[in-house]
């Protein structure tokens, strides 16, 4: 079995984000950006199948500006063999990633791929739904844990009431929740080895993917701040605040 | 269990300015050398943090086409101010009465954070390899006792110290020569100068905190080049300390406060002096309207030559801040740290190639333009022990008129843990409420710094003893961490009667203060989980 795992480069989640003055989106010079979250439980989980001697080769994927490849070469420290880079500037969306994602997988033919249920900059949640869509393979999202079977995966997906098992057949995208598994530190001879192995660069344009943006951004801000709370003597005076400051009752 | 093992010449400790310009020089020197350099931080840079109005000439001798490689130092320093400040008014001290030492116009602005991340580029570059994450936490040693290198920090083990699913075990990095560059009270510097003795006759060293926060200033306040430093309130006359104010790009202002630690009274916070400071009107008129987007804090040396210790032993060399090079008139310690590294990397280069001795380092140092500052800026620090308007009138007559050269050195008396009084006997200090606007308070403060540590793993702040805090150090001084500390780890709970020590270990920001000021040294700072601690941008 082959493994297709896609990252993301975000901002770091310890970050405190910062929106730009003129409101045109957040600060992201002198920031320390990482790999998105549970995109790294994606690349654990690969590498533990790998491991497990149920597949064969993991190629790490990512889409975006020169740095992203930091991601791959993250991933491939921890156990990727491969990586590919996509490289296209400025945003992009969920609908263009999975296009590219799409032209990745008939082009490297996975049985899988995975990657984290939502990056913690956009919160989208849109990508992994759309590839499954776009190549007509069942998705399972939200998975917290993967049991590879017989061309079949069981996997248990969080869910609002709770957890659900479903069973998926292979191939198949799979969306990671960070419940899946505890990524492991990368050591300092893997890092090393990393560094030679492969990142294949392929500019988005030459993929034939249109990759303008579809939704317009008007405009980005901090969240209102949270006022001051006050203390009240008695139930009456609350009640008294919700009906006539309040006016919710 | 054995470690897995890794050769090389030369392993260096850390990524600040002192251990890049080390690994630099080196490969400059032979590129064949296999040079390694470790650094704790997430990445390099996100532990760094300065005021900083830099000085080019070491960087000037290390990468002369600095300026073509596209250095973030462009900045330069137009305009110079030094005010005394009261409690309302404030004094402006020309700058032609000012010494020598303390006049920028040929320096810049930076961010030592974005040199150390050009620096090390510049580093890979020559074939340096550097892994940032990877906190150095041993000293490994030779049978003769010689230094053999150093080991990384196992990660993945819990509060008990039990292996977690994602353990991965440290590994021993060997080298014919190691160059311990930490920075201020490295850990291990901190053991290897007790080890070999390496401050025997030296005096005890002296340490300050730093503060650092930077605003987005109003564009009609924000004057790009401007350079301020302050003296006098918040602080009273005995208490060494000061401001500094630095208009750098982007409409952003680099407002710090260095406080020295030997100061006396227990009830003293340097967070709320520098809290404090902001409010005063020629400090609030600069930076009404604008907005605080980062903050920090961090130890550093204020000692000089009367401390610095031997700065080499067998098999390992400190340099920067890990042996203490800051030229504390001069308010600036990057380029005498990256300077000590160039010598640093000489000394390495002959050993290797030549076979000579690594003491040769220390004639290679009393040779080059680091020593003759250091030595005529050494009366400066000590002066102020007789309180802020002796010390100006000495220092006066010691750098304008003697340039440094009078015929006497003073002393330092004291380590600044022996320097708190009990806290019965000094007055409490009563600081205003943060107002949320130009004051704030510590929380929300770590809240800008993007310091984590994974939650479970072991407490990297050891008490020696678990009950002196609440036994001794409570009673006798009103237990001073939950106040020297810039981000509240530690804190004094009462549950049911009971006093209660807590160490918030995951807001630490490793300014190393506690290590420091603690009154009986009770507290060893040791590296945490690798990757753990400030995630800082530009400091």
């Amino acid at each position: 079995m082959k493994i297709l795992v896609a990252v993301k480069r975000v901002i770091d989640y310890n970050v405190q984000v910062r929106v730009k003055e003129d409101g045109t989106g957040v600060v992201t010079d002198n920031v320390k950006m990482s790999t998105n979250p549970p995109d790294d439980n994606a690349v654990e989980e690969a590498v533990k199948i790998k491991e497990s001697g149920k597949a064969k080769e993991i190629v790490a994927v990512t889409v975006g500006e020169e740095k992203a490849q930091e991601t791959v070469r993250k991933a491939l420290a921890v156990g990727a063999d491969r990586g590919i880079h996509i490289k296209v500037d400025g945003i992009i969306e969920p609908l263009a990633v999975s296009k590219i994602l799409q032209k990745i997988v008939e082009k490297e033919k996975p049985d899988l791929v995975f990657m984290g249920k939502q990056a913690i900059d956009d919160d989208c949640n849109q990508t992994g739904q759309m590839l499954s869509a776009l190549l007509n393979w069942p998705q399972a999202t939200f998975a917290s844990k993967i049991e590879v079977k017989e061309n079949k995966l069981e996997i248990i997906r969080e869910v609002d009431e709770g957890l659900e098992t479903i069973e998926v057949n292979v191939p198949a995208v799979v969306t990671c929740d960070l419940r899946l598994n505890e990524p492991r530190y990368a050591s300092l001879p893997n890092i090393m080895k990393a560094k030679k192995k492969p990142i294949e660069q392929i500019n988005a344009s030459d993929l034939g993917v249109d990759t303008k943006q579809r939704i317009e951004q008007i405009k980005v801000e901090e969240p209102p701040k949270r006022k001051a709370g006050i203390k009240v003597a008695n139930v009456a005076e609350l009640v008294q605040k919700l009906k006539n400051e309040a006016k919710v009752i | 269990m054995s470690r897995e093992v890794m050769e090389y010449d030369v392993v260096i400790v850390g990524g600040g300015p002192s251990g890049l310009a080390t690994a630099i020089k080196i490969k400059q020197l032979d590129t064949n050398l296999n040079v390694c350099l470790l650094e704790k931080a997430s990445e390099i840079g996100a532990h760094i943090l300065s005021g900083n109005v830099f000085e080019t000439r070491a960087l000037d001798e290390l990468l002369p086409n600095w300026k073509d490689l596209n250095a973030p130092v462009k900045t330069k320093v137009n305009k110079e101010k030094f005010l005394f400040l009261g409690k309302s008014k404030s004094l402006s001290w020309p700058t032609w009465l000012l010494p020598s030492v303390q006049k920028n116009h040929k320096n810049y602005i930076i961010s030592l954070a974005n040199l150390c991340r050009w620096l090390a580029e510049q580093a890979e570059a020559l074939g340096v390899e550097i892994f940032p994450g990877f906190p150095a936490s041993e000293i490994l040693y030779n049978e003769d006792g010689s230094v053999k290198g150093v080991a990384t920090q196992d990660m993945g083990l819990d509060k008990e110290g039990n292996k977690k699913d994602s353990y991965e075990q440290g590994m021993e990095l060997h080298a014919k020569v190691t160059v311990f560059a930490e920075g201020c009270r490295g850990h291990l510097g901190k053991k290897l100068i007790k080890k070999f003795e390496l401050d025997k006759g030296k005096d005890p060293q002296q340490y300050g905190i730093g503060f650092k926060e930077i605003w987005e200033i109003k564009e009609e306040n924000h004057q790009e080049g401007l350079v301020m430093h302050t003296a006098g309130w918040p602080l009273d006359n005995k208490t060494y300390g000061g401001s500094f104010v630095y208009h750098a790009e982007n409409k952003q202002l680099f407002l710090g406060y260095v406080i020295g630690l030997d100061y006396k009274n227990p009830h003293l916070s340097p967070f709320d002096e520098f809290q404090r400071f902001k409010t005063h009107p020629s400090i609030k008129s600069i930076i009404e309207g604008g907005k605080r987007i980062s903050y920090g804090a961090r130890a550093l040396i204020e000692g000089g030559l009367q401390s610095l210790p031997k700065m080499y032993m067998p098999g390992a060399l400190l340099v920067g801040c890990d042996a203490g090079t800051l030229n504390t008139p001069k308010i600036k310690g990057s380029h005498t740290a990256m300077k000590s590294g160039m010598i640093a990397a000489e000394t390495i280069v002959e050993k290797l190639k030549e076979n000579k001795d690594l003491s040769i380092y220390e004639g290679k140092f009393k040779k080059s333009w680091i020593y003759e500052e250091l030595h005529a800026a050494r009366n400066v620090k000590p002066s102020f022990s007789w309180g802020l308007i002796l010390g100006i009138i000495f220092t006066g007559i010691d750098q304008i008129l003697f340039r440094g050269r009078l015929p006497f050195t003073l002393r330092h008396r004291h380590a600044d843990h022996e320097t708190l009084k009990p806290a019965n006997i000094m007055p409490k200090i009563d600081y205003p409420k943060p107002d949320n606007v130009i004051t704030f308070d510590k929380t929300s403060s770590v809240y800008l710094t993007g310091t984590n540590h994974t939650e479970n793993q072991p407490v990297h702040l050891q008490l020696k003893d678990k009950d002196l805090p609440i036994k001794y150090t409570l009673e006798k001084f009103a237990e001073p961490a939950q106040r020297y500390c810039p981000v509240g780890v530690y804190e004094i709970q009462n549950e049911n009667n009971v006093e209660k020590f807590v160490i918030n270990s995951q807001n630490c920001i490793h300014c190393k203060t506690c290590d420091i000021k603690e009154p009986s040294q009770n507290i060893t700072w040791v590296t945490p989980e690798g990757g753990g601690g400030p995630k800082y941008g530009n400091m």
